[in-house]
């Protein structure tokens, strides 16, 4: 055997086992959710899944709230981490200790931050009423309010990824090199063009990088809907449907009334909803800027 | 900077709830009215909570290994071995990064079923045992060995598995802490795959764990103090870990943000 042609049976002798596996695990089952989804429980083949999908107002919620979700929750935990990055190259000692307890709701067990935020919101006795009533504001219902249901479990989706845009900016802001605010500043550039000409821009990867990857991780929202709003008695989602996203409905159909070729369908909707959000995040955000 | 206290304040709550009796929680009080160490007591003798952390580490850590095992061999072989066909296998693994998991626990499902994987801890443990974001993050980091150490290695008689093992793989140690770090953490946190191919009690990870015993029907409301003390245990370790660890950890993902 020739030198290249032993050098391909080595490569893919140890490449084997592990692409198996890719197939088993990634691609047949990709395939095996498609076919799911068009087939009845009883197995013939059938496009209702679909239209069920889509007659179901619950279904429409889902969807809705998911996009509120994204909408919601991506801009504000980039935007506070990009504030929290800044502020903290400011400070000249206990940089360290700052990063921690800002990074620290991030590496956090999502079960845990909610059940603890489902007690702080607690209408009777939780604590964020209580801070409410110091400064004269009338108790809110929170969780249970079906107008402000998502939005609180969206205050626990920030409270938890801010940390990680800030740690990320840190990293970008560092990168930019001081060369450039120096030359501004000779210019006579005031703080504020310097944000917005030379730091912000040169962000951008960055920010792209955190909109496309928070983007994608909001569309599947689930563990935080489940533990704010799950209960032995009713399945997750409320008050009336404000809350559920698309994964919970998937799981309440999936495991919980064991439809899985119609679960399997809106699975298939939702992959095909993130496809789309971020193809056009990535040609919408990325511009290259040369200096 | 107050901000610290935003963030802070809910940990903080969560210890103090922890310490309260049940009936501190039918009004508001800031302090447990006395501490109470029942929760922690029923912890540890009526639930199987040791054994709920006892899974999730046994899966969090052979997950990782396995991972960080096979993605820096895949992505030593397609960095550094030119061979017919590695795009394509490159961009064929990379594809499957862009498929999010919700859509495939439905599949998974059906097949842990049929083969008897169901609430067992290889079920708990398959999808995740390689995952293509760790071959993409081991493939650019491998691009850095030196190909002279690799030739050297060769022209030494080392078999490719040794050069792997004893040359390319201590180049790299950086990536492989920084992604161990992540996979771990991303497993030790997991919910929805856990919380659908566990049945049983004794199989349950933390989060899974956690979770239903919070949302059960525990015949007298929500067992807040107890939810507070499962949940102050399991947090306590990570921020503990996190502390010793946190130069690695902050480094380690930031660097997969900036390459990634």
């Amino acid at each position: 055997m020739d030198l290249k042609a032993k050098r391909t049976v080595t490569a893919y002798s140890f490449l084997a086992l592990p692409s198996l596996f890719f197939l088993l695990i990634r691609i047949f089952p990709t395939l095996s959710a498609f076919s799911l989804s068009v087939h009845t429980q009883k197995g013939s083949l059938t496009t209702s899944n679909y239209h069920q999908m889509f007659a179901d107002p619950v279904f429409w919620h889902s969807l809705l709230n998911t996009l509120a979700y994204v909408v919601l929750t991506i801009p504000l935990q980039i935007v506070i981490g990009l504030l929290m990055a800044m502020a903290i190259e400011r400070v000249e000692r206990l940089r360290w200790f700052y990063r921690i307890v800002y990074f620290l709701p991030y590496i956090t067990s999502i079960v845990a931050v909610s059940w603890v935020w489902r007690l702080m919101y607690d209408p009777n006795t939780g604590l964020f009423n209580e801070i409410l009533g110091w400064v004269g504001i009338a108790p809110q219902n929170f969780l249970q309010d079906p107008k402000e249901a998502l939005i609180s479990v969206g205050a626990v989706m920030i409270w938890q990824m801010m940390g990680f845009s800030m740690l990320i900016y840190s990293a970008g802001l560092q990168a930019i090199p001081r060369l450039y605010y120096s030359a501004a500043r000779i210019d006579g550039a005031g703080s504020w063009k310097i944000f917005w000409r030379i730091t912000l821009p040169l962000l951008n990867p960055t920010t792209a990088f955190l909109a496309v990857t928070g983007g994608i991780q909001a569309m599947q929202t689930f563990t935080q809907v489940e533990n704010l709003t799950g209960s032995s008695g009713a399945a997750a989602g409320g008050p009336l449907h404000s809350t559920v996203s698309m994964v919970v409905y998937m799981y309440n159909n999936g495991f919980q009334e064991f439809n899985m070729q119609y679960a399997s369908a809106v699975a298939v909707v939702l992959f095909v909803i993130i496809m789309i959000i971020t193809l056009f995040q990535l040609k919408t955000i990325s511009r290259t800027i040369e200096y | 900077m107050c901000g610290v206290l935003f963030v802070a304040l809910p940990f903080l709550w969560m210890i103090l709830s922890s310490l309260k009796s049940l009936s501190d929680f039918y009004s508001f009080t800031f302090f447990p009215k006395h501490i109470d160490w029942s929760a922690y007591q029923y912890i540890f003798g009526q639930t199987e909570y040791l054994r709920w952390y006892l899974n999730s580490f046994i899966v969090g850590i052979v997950v990782t290994v396995s991972g960080l095992l096979f993605d820096s061999l895949i992505g030593y072989v397609l960095a550094k071995h030119r061979f017919p066909g590695s795009k394509v296998v490159f961009v064929l693994i990379l594809s499957t990064f862009m498929i999010p998991t919700e859509m495939l626990v439905i599949p998974w499902y059906v097949m842990s079923v049929k083969l008897h994987w169901v609430d067992s801890y290889w079920g708990i443990m398959f999808p995740g045992m390689i995952e293509a974001f760790g071959v993409f993050l081991m493939r650019q980091f491998m691009f850095g060995v030196p190909d002279d150490l690799l030739n050297a290695a060769r022209i030494d008689g080392m078999s490719e598995f040794r050069i792997w093992w004893n040359v390319a793989v201590p180049q790299v140690k950086p990536a492989l802490s920084a992604l161990g770090i992540i996979t771990f953490l991303g497993n030790w946190n997991a919910y929805l795959w856990p919380v659908i191919i566990i049945s049983s009690s004794k199989m349950r990870t933390l989060p899974v764990g956690i979770a239903l015993y919070a949302s059960a029907d525990n015949g007298g409301g929500i067992q807040w103090n107890t939810i507070m003390a499962m949940s102050t245990i399991a947090v306590i370790p990570i921020i503990i870990v996190f502390l010793i660890f946190q130069k690695q950890i902050v480094e380690g993902i930031t660097l997969t943000g900036v390459k990634g």
